[in-house]
């Protein structure tokens, strides 16, 4: 008997309890599925993630506050880590306020952004219509708002922005630039397109707090990274008196973090999945011996008219691990379909990797094989005398 | 005739269970069978018959004595060995049919042959023609719910015939058959061995079923206590000409 011939009959035989066989399979398909629904996700975060840290550029330095009374950070900070730290090119403080802008009747609620000049340097964005924000802007506290493209559209349409005057929160603010479209994976939220930005001098009157959310600190070229991430924070441990007040990344590290936790967490996915597909190997080895003692007339037949232990033992493990494999097909569409509704439906994007899927599936088919052994072996070594008495 | 022994069993002992507490199905059985032969088997149950039966078709070993199949000694061939001896030398028919239910007629047929490693087109070809012989070219597609009882023991008789075997084992094969379609099935078993020479053993405890084989051994408590042939004048040929196209009648 071939291979094909082999699997012909144990197609049958899965046909003949088409419920059954379903129901067996279930467990290798909820397994597969969950692997490649779960891993696909856990990877398009990651590599989402990935995506915006590396868009800061490698000479990028984080400064954020790690919350608590008196631990503040002010733009005051910013320009003093650029006088006082050597290899510091440009220190960008950073505060996003929620509020109301409004043009002419139209209104939208979005992120207004308090900066300085240097911000294009940090998150890449480009001026597509008149300018940025200049140092005397800030410095003149000027009320001059420079639009993303998706607040300048709810405002104006189609129309020219440049030169009109809009209103923050009541405050009127001259339209000076339209930032081009950057589209997703923006550092500082989903959409980078959607936001006003102002000068921080500007912005802490309007909003009235001098507190920044944190501050970008570019290095200068031939500078190192690592020595000045040092460099400042010992100047916050200094200032706070804590080593704890302010966390201080640059991009690597950034990186390495998140890659580490959401390499840990996909494995950790991938390892529960892991867990639901040997589960479904004994569902199999459960139903496979069940299998053999309902069929051991059937066992008994063939072996009186020749068939050897190890035909029948080939038999009941192709049975097994036609099973699993058939479930691991299932589970392989079912993950990626399952992946693409989570990511439609959460926002998340899934990537699909070719090895998890062979992973998954080979998994699949070695727990139908492995589990098909004990029930193969039972089926292979009964007595075929008793085997043809049996009812 | 010239024809060879076949069978020729010395000195066969089978007991069951373990030493000390060990029952004897048979205790020394000597019996030689020539090849072409059509006999009989009887015995009140319990006399061995079928542990006989077993250790003839090479399904079961004698604790002790020789079994020669064929000149050579088969008392000691490993499990594979046996498997290929039968599946190669002999064939079985049961008192209840035994077919594989999901399978059709053709596929049930096919099966020993499909252990024999032979490719499909062959096997198909085999097949057809064992069904031709006991009459069931017609319904080569039907599985075995779709026939009657006598179609089903004549599709076991066909798959027991199909690689042409030297030996048919049968156990009471018209058991669960009334008296009509037995006598089908005795004609059948009386033809096969007088065309085709295949030498047929039969278990039975009908007088008049053993009457339509050539020599009957009688069987008591694990001991031949008899060993005949059938005078001419005795021997009933079997009737229930074989209904060419008509199904068999059922019980």
């Amino acid at each position: 008997m071939n291979l094909l011939e082999s699997l012909l009959l144990a197609l049958d035989a899965l046909r003949a309890n088409k419920m059954r066989s379903f129901l067996t399979m279930l467990g290798v398909i909820i397994g597969v599925g969950a692997v490649i629904g779960l891993v696909s996700v856990g990877t398009g975060a990651t590599h989402k993630v990935t995506a915006q840290v590396e868009s800061l550029g490698s000479n990028v330095i984080m400064v954020t506050p790690s919350g608590g009374r008196g631990r503040d950070l002010r733009a005051e900070d910013a320009a003093m880590l650029a006088d006082r730290v050597p290899g510091v090119a440009e220190a960008v403080p950073v505060t996003n306020q929620s509020a109301l802008v409004v043009w002419m009747g139209h209104s939208t609620q979005t992120r207004v952004t308090g900066t300085n000049e240097a911000l294009p340097a940090v998150d890449r964005s480009t001026v597509a219509a008149g300018r940025f924000l200049s140092s005397q802007d800030v410095s003149y506290r000027r009320q001059v708002a420079v639009l993303g493209s998706t607040t300048k559209e709810d405002l104006f349409g189609l129309r020219d922005a440049v030169g009109e005057t809009v209103r923050i929160n009541g405050y009127p603010f001259t339209v000076i630039g339209v930032l081009a479209k950057q589209g997703e994976g923006g550092l500082f939220s989903s959409n980078s397109d959607d936001r006003v930005i102002i000068p921080f001098s500007t912005a802490e009157r309007v909003f009235g707090s001098t507190r920044i959310g944190n501050i970008y600190v570019l290095t200068a070229p031939g500078t190192s990274v690592d020595l000045t991430v040092n460099h400042i924070k010992r100047i916050f441990e200094l200032r706070f008196n804590s080593d704890q007040a302010v966390t201080v990344y640059s991009q690597q590290q950034i990186l390495a973090t998140v890659s580490s936790i959401t390499g840990t967490l996909t494995a950790l996915l991938g390892a529960i999945a892991g867990v639901s597909l040997l589960v479904g190997g004994i569902g199999i080895m459960n139903i496979m011996l069940v299998s053999v003692t309902e069929r051991t007339r059937e066992i008994g037949v063939r072996k009186a008219v020749g068939a050897k232990n190890r035909q029948i033992l080939a038999q009941f493990l192709v049975e097994s691990t036609l099973t699993s494999v058939i479930g691991g097909l299932i589970g392989i569409a079912l993950g990626e379909v399952g992946s693409q509704v989570m990511s439609r439906v959460g926002g998340i994007p899934s990537i699909v990797t070719w090895q998890w899927v062979l992973l998954a599936f080979g998994f699949a088919a070695a727990v139908g094989l492995f589990f098909g052994i004990y029930p193969a072996m039972r089926a292979a070594r009964l007595d075929p005398i008793e085997a043809l008495r049996h009812d | 005739m010239g024809a060879g022994i076949l069978i020729e069993l010395r000195g066969i002992v089978k007991t069951y269970g373990q030493a000390g507490l060990a029952v004897p199905a048979l205790r020394g059985v000597d019996l030689r069978v020539a090849e072409g032969e059509l006999l009989s088997l009887m015995g009140p149950s319990g006399s061995g018959k079928s542990t006989l039966l077993n250790i003839v078709g090479c399904l079961d070993r004698p604790s002790q004595g020789v079994y020669l199949f064929e000149g050579r000694d088969v008392s000691s061939l490993s499990s594979n060995e046996l498997a290929e001896t039968r599946n190669r030398k002999m064939g079985f028919v049961f008192q209840n049919f035994n077919l594989l239910p999901r399978s059709t007629a053709l596929a049930n047929v096919e099966l020993p042959l499909i252990y024999r490693g032979l490719g499909p087109a062959r096997r198909q070809k085999m097949a057809r023609e064992a069904l031709a012989v006991v009459g069931m070219s017609h319904r080569l597609h039907h599985r075995p719910s779709q026939l009657s009882g006598g179609e089903q023991q004549r599709v076991a008789i066909a798959r027991a015939l199909a690689g042409n075997p030297k030996l048919i084992l049968a156990d009471e094969p018209t058991g669960n058959l009334d008296t009509r379609t037995g006598e089908e099935i005795m004609s059948i078993f009386q033809r096969i061995n007088a065309e085709l020479g295949v030498t047929v053993l039969q278990v039975t405890h009908d007088p008049q079923r053993s009457r339509q084989t050539r020599r009957i051994v009688q069987l008591r408590d694990g001991q031949i206590v008899g060993d005949a042939p059938v005078p001419d004048e005795l021997f009933v040929r079997a009737g229930g000409a074989l209904p060419a196209a008509a199904g068999g009648s059922t019980r």
